[in-house]
């Protein structure tokens, strides 16, 4: 049998940070007390009317331009109808037919749709196993009910689960640089649901997907994805066929189990809300949403590697984190004449590591050792007149106290020392003192240099340079 | 005191803001009049009606139908399924109305959600008609024409989704407008069809009726789909009809029409001609289907709008000793009558998946023809013109087992409704009903363009003047 290749799409919901309610003026909320944020409208009163929220239609059509969708001249609101609870008009305001966003594309994957819609109230179910069945009884909360969401449908374009979470990060943080929602995956204002189906590798025909849900982190995702894909290849291999259905994700350990649809019948009864009008967009609302855009983290990638020479790597690792490479970028612009790629080192690798043993509650972007300081950190480290190794004694003082580097260079006594002599004889002395490492270095073990090289330093106390520290050794030895 | 209830509203109105009468005389005259309701008309009494609002309509009482959300005061749309039901917020018609001065009389009687043609469909017993009390008063806003018909309230306001102002006003004797779809906000208007439902004056003659639209128009930022009328509503003051085209529908004009309908319908025919209006046929071709399209449409609508009615968070509950779906079940099974059950079944089935597009998407298809047929004609005339109901008042009972016959009240009504275009029932003549008996009112249609509400109002004032049926007392046949 041939290999089975995984198809995987996603749809994933953003929970928007407008002040207000999609179609009411409550403030949406995370963490407050429950239905404290409720009225009339979303509460489903008997008279009520929606009124779409302005704020986030623009923050639609921010999404719409970041992920190059087409945007509908007209789109339509619908009417999804359902009993349950959490749900109080008994119909849920979306976009069905005609959504505000088309055809678009994000990292290499095709999008199909985004269509803005509101939120459901928040259940509690009390007893049993935390879902609603076989729980004793359930508690609805409606601070959350009516939040706007922008939904976003892929094509099934993703081809592993490492591929589909990775994905998933990318759109986090373009989605994040858009300033339009938390997207904050442990607290659901960014929800990622994923179809998975697998095929015979080179068929171009899709096989039945099943729908994953509550992965409520990158991990859980590519988890969830990673089980399915097993059990269906199993379930085929086995001579099984895979049966459309919707599975409920443990985070606890790990497992699929199907879950109970909210209405026994599958019959939404779509039909077009009449109590809104089209959505039409004005060529204003559609050029501030593009102007609006800041770098994305795919321009930004391409521009790091295309034009500042950065490896793959450290340009993806940056173009993920805007706030580090907003910082990176300061650096590199301070005029010290290092290379790019030195300084994105300095960055993602010494001021990271530096930022977290200090306080790994705080990112590099509001560190204590500000762009500027680094910049001449790295600029005096470059020119010599501190070794590598000072540097980040420098930069441990720098992220702790902040100040200017060459001052604590001073305070500290760490220059480099500049006079031959002076390292020349120290270096002599460690040779005479580690025989056996001499003459295991002249059998020619060069590993064990390091013997010798830590004595000088230790000597030092840093302040020599490697290099020049190396090259003194080997010229003493007759090397 | 009878003196102070023959005035009209336009003449107290102008005796109050010239000092003349007490607003709170004037408003205590009606309250003792309401008082007398033996017509089952009213829900509910205002018992006291102090106040000090100015305005054009300062210390004019109103008759508000149950179907308009009044805070605090009980609202039921006349279902048991909303009895005791307080609302936290007003209409905004209703507000409006107090804005210009008006006081609310009472609330009124009505068939449940708006769904009939003979106020039989009310949960608090039928209303009767002021002209023969084994007759209805018409539907679904009879308690607001009986009680103005009756003498209970000098003016009243409605709901009109096929008919439902404009048929109770013929009934009773009196005008009723519904406006342009859009004219006067929905908002607190309980939803029955939501892309039908229009707020309209019931009144003793055309230019209260000008004066209650002028004060409830106007765009309404709770309400996406209100917009107003531009420039508002003046007293109507035309003396003749001369340079006006009037068009009578061949269609129309000849389908099951009482014989004294269709005689009082011809002779208003011929008194346009004499005030120098042209009458001739037009084609309306389909107009016809309006029936079966707004028996689709509406039912599918209210469907959807009547789901929220659940027991959960207002208005009545039952079976909650069960399950979520038993609650559901056994509230709406008893909070319910058999009309609003049958359009809920009608109209479920009508959205439902498979059938979409047989029902509601052919229903749509005819509503645009009936409003294109609307558009040739207007490009031609002015006005269309219809009886406005096939009969005068039937009898208690007559028409209840037989929905389909029912319905056929609706018939002159609901095109104009699908078509969203203005149109005014006033009286123009009695005529014995089929069987004989005491001779009872008829009512004249009269279809405009939308938004030409003030040439509607124009016309129909001229015409009132030619016919003088407003100056012939209640009840007075005098032949």
């Amino acid at each position: 049998m041939a290999e089975l290749e995984a198809v995987i799409g996603l749809e994933i919901h953003v929970q928007l940070s407008t002040k207000t309610k999609m179609f009411c003026g409550c403030s949406p909320s995370f963490g407050d007390e429950p239905n404290v944020h409720t009225c009339p409208v979303c509460l489903a009163h008997p008279g009520v009317l929606p009124v779409p929220n302005e704020e986030a239609i623009g923050y639609a059509l921010k999404i719409a331009a970041a992920l190059e969708c087409e945007v509908a001249p007209r789109s339509i609101f619908h009417r999804k109808n359902y009993f349950y609870p959490d749900n109080p008009k008994a119909y849920q305001i979306s976009q069905y037919d005609v959504p505000i966003a088309g055809a678009g594309r994000l990292g290499g994957v095709r999008i199909h749709r985004a269509h803005l819609e509101e939120d459901a109230a928040k259940m509690i179910h009390l007893g049993g196993s935390g879902r609603i069945h076989g729980s004793g009884a359930s508690m609805v909360d409606f601070n959350r009910g009516g939040t706007p969401l922008v939904e976003i449908v892929t094509e099934p374009d993703l081809r592993s689960a490492a591929e589909a979470a990775a994905w998933a990060r990318l759109l986090r943080t373009t989605v994040r640089q858009l300033d339009v929602s938390d997207v904050n995956m442990e607290e659901g204002s960014l929800r990622v649901d994923a179809n998975v189906s697998v095929r015979p590798a080179g068929s171009e025909a899709l096989g039945t997907k099943t729908e994953l849900k509550n992965m409520n982190s990158f991990r859980f995702l590519e988890r969830g994805i990673e089980a399915e894909l097993a059990r269906q290849r199993e379930l085929i291999g086995a001579g099984g066929t895979v049966v459309q259905e919707t599975l409920h994700f443990h985070p606890e350990d790990g497992s699929l189990t199907p879950l109970r649809s909210k209405e026994e019948a599958h019959d939404y009864r779509y039909f077009p809300e009449p109590d809104l009008v089209p959505l039409a967009p004005t060529e204003a609302m559609l050029r501030e949403a593009r102007e609006s855009l800041p770098e994305l983290p795919e321009a930004r990638m391409l521009r790091y590697r295309e034009e500042m020479g950065l490896p793959e790597d450290v340009s993806a690792q940056l173009a993920a984190d805007p706030e580090t490479a907003d910082y990176f970028e300061r650096v590199a612009q301070a005029g010290i004449g290092v290379e790019f790629r030195v300084v994105a080192n300095w960055v993602t690798g010494e001021l990271t590591a530096a930022q977290r043993q200090e306080d790994p509650n705080v990112g590099v972007s509001d560190s204590k050792a500000t762009p500027e300081a680094l910049a001449a950190l790295v600029a005096m480290v470059h020119e010599k007149k501190i070794s590598h190794g000072s540097g980040k004694t420098v930069l441990a003082t720098l992220v702790a106290e902040g100040g200017d580097p060459a001052a604590i260079v001073e305070r500290e006594g760490l220059a480099q020392i500049s006079d031959s002599g002076e390292l020349e004889s120290i270096v002599a002395a460690a040779v005479d003192s580690n025989p056996e490492a001499a003459e295991q270095v002249r059998a020619g073990n060069g590993k064990a240099i390091g013997a010798i090289v830590g004595a000088v330093m230790k000597e030092t106390k840093g302040r020599a340079d490697g290099g020049e520290v190396n090259h003194l050794i080997r010229e003493q030895l007759g090397l | 005191m009878g003196e102070l209830l023959e005035l009209s509203v336009a003449e107290a109105a102008e005796r109050i803001a010239a000092g003349e009468l007490s607003r709170d005389e004037y408003f205590e005259a009606w309250q003792d009049a309401a008082a007398g309701d033996e017509l089952n008309a009213y829900l509910w009494r205002a018992e006291d009606g102090s106040g000090d609002d100015d305005g054009p309509l300062a210390g004019i009482p109103v008759a508000v139908k149950d179907l308009f959300c009044t805070e605090g005061v009980e609202t039921t749309a006349g279902s048991r399924i909303l009895e005791g039901h307080r609302p936290l917020y007003t209409a905004t018609a209703v507000r409006r109305l107090g804005g210009a001065g008006a006081r609310m009389l009472g609330k009124t009687n009505m068939d449940e959600f708006a769904m009939g043609s003979s106020n039989e469909n009310s949960a608090y017993g039928p209303v009767r008609n002021p002209w023969d009390r084994e007759r209805v008063p018409g539907g679904s806003s009879g308690g607001s024409a009986a009680a103005v018909g009756g003498g209970l309230a000098p003016c009243a306001i409605g709901t009109d989704t096929g008919g439902s102002i404009r048929q109770p006003a013929a009934l009773c004797g009196i005008v009723g407008l519904k406006p342009t779809y859009g004219a006067i906000s929905r908002y607190g208007m309980i939803a029955f069809a939501s892309s039908l439902d229009q707020c309209g004056p019931l009144a003793r003659n055309v230019t209260d009726a000008a004066l209650l639209l002028d004060a409830l128009q106007g765009r309404d930022p709770c309400d996406s789909t209100s917009v107003g009328i531009k420039g508002g509503i003046e007293a109507p003051s035309r003396e003749d009809l001369k340079g006006l085209r009037f068009a009578a529908p061949v269609e129309l004009a000849h389908d099951a029409i009482e014989p004294g309908v269709r005689a009082v319908f011809e002779a208003t025919l011929a008194r346009i001609e004499e005030l120098g209006g042209e009458v001739a046929e037009a084609p309306l071709p389909h107009a016809e289907h309006g029936i079966s399209a707004y028996y689709v449409i509406a039912p599918a609508e209210a469907s959807s709008n009547l789901a929220r009615y659940d027991g959960v968070r207002y208005g009545m509950r039952s079976g909650d000793g069960g399950d979520l779906i038993e609650m559901y079940e056994t509230t709406r099974a008893e909070g319910f009558g058999e009309e609003v059950k049958r359009r809920i079944m009608l109209g479920t089935y009508a959205l439902s998946s498979g059938y979409y597009e047989a029902y509601y998407g052919r229903a749509q298809k005819v509503r645009t023809k009936i409003a294109e047929d609307f558009a040739a004609a207007f490009a031609e005339f002015d006005f269309v013109v219809t009886p406005t109901s096939p009969s005068v008042a039937f009898r208690l009972g007559e028409k209840t087992d037989d929905p389909l016959a029912m319905y056929m009240n609706d018939f002159f009504t609901v095109p104009m409704s699908l078509a969203g275009i203005p149109a005014i029932s006033i009286p123009a003549g009695l005529a014995e009903p089929d069987g004989g008996g005491p001779r009872l009112p008829v009512g004249f249609q009269i279809a405009a363009p939308a938004f030409a509400e003030q040439r509607l109002l124009e016309a129909a004032y001229a015409l009132e003047q030619g016919i003088g049926f407003y100056s012939k007392s209640k009840g007075g046949d005098d032949g």
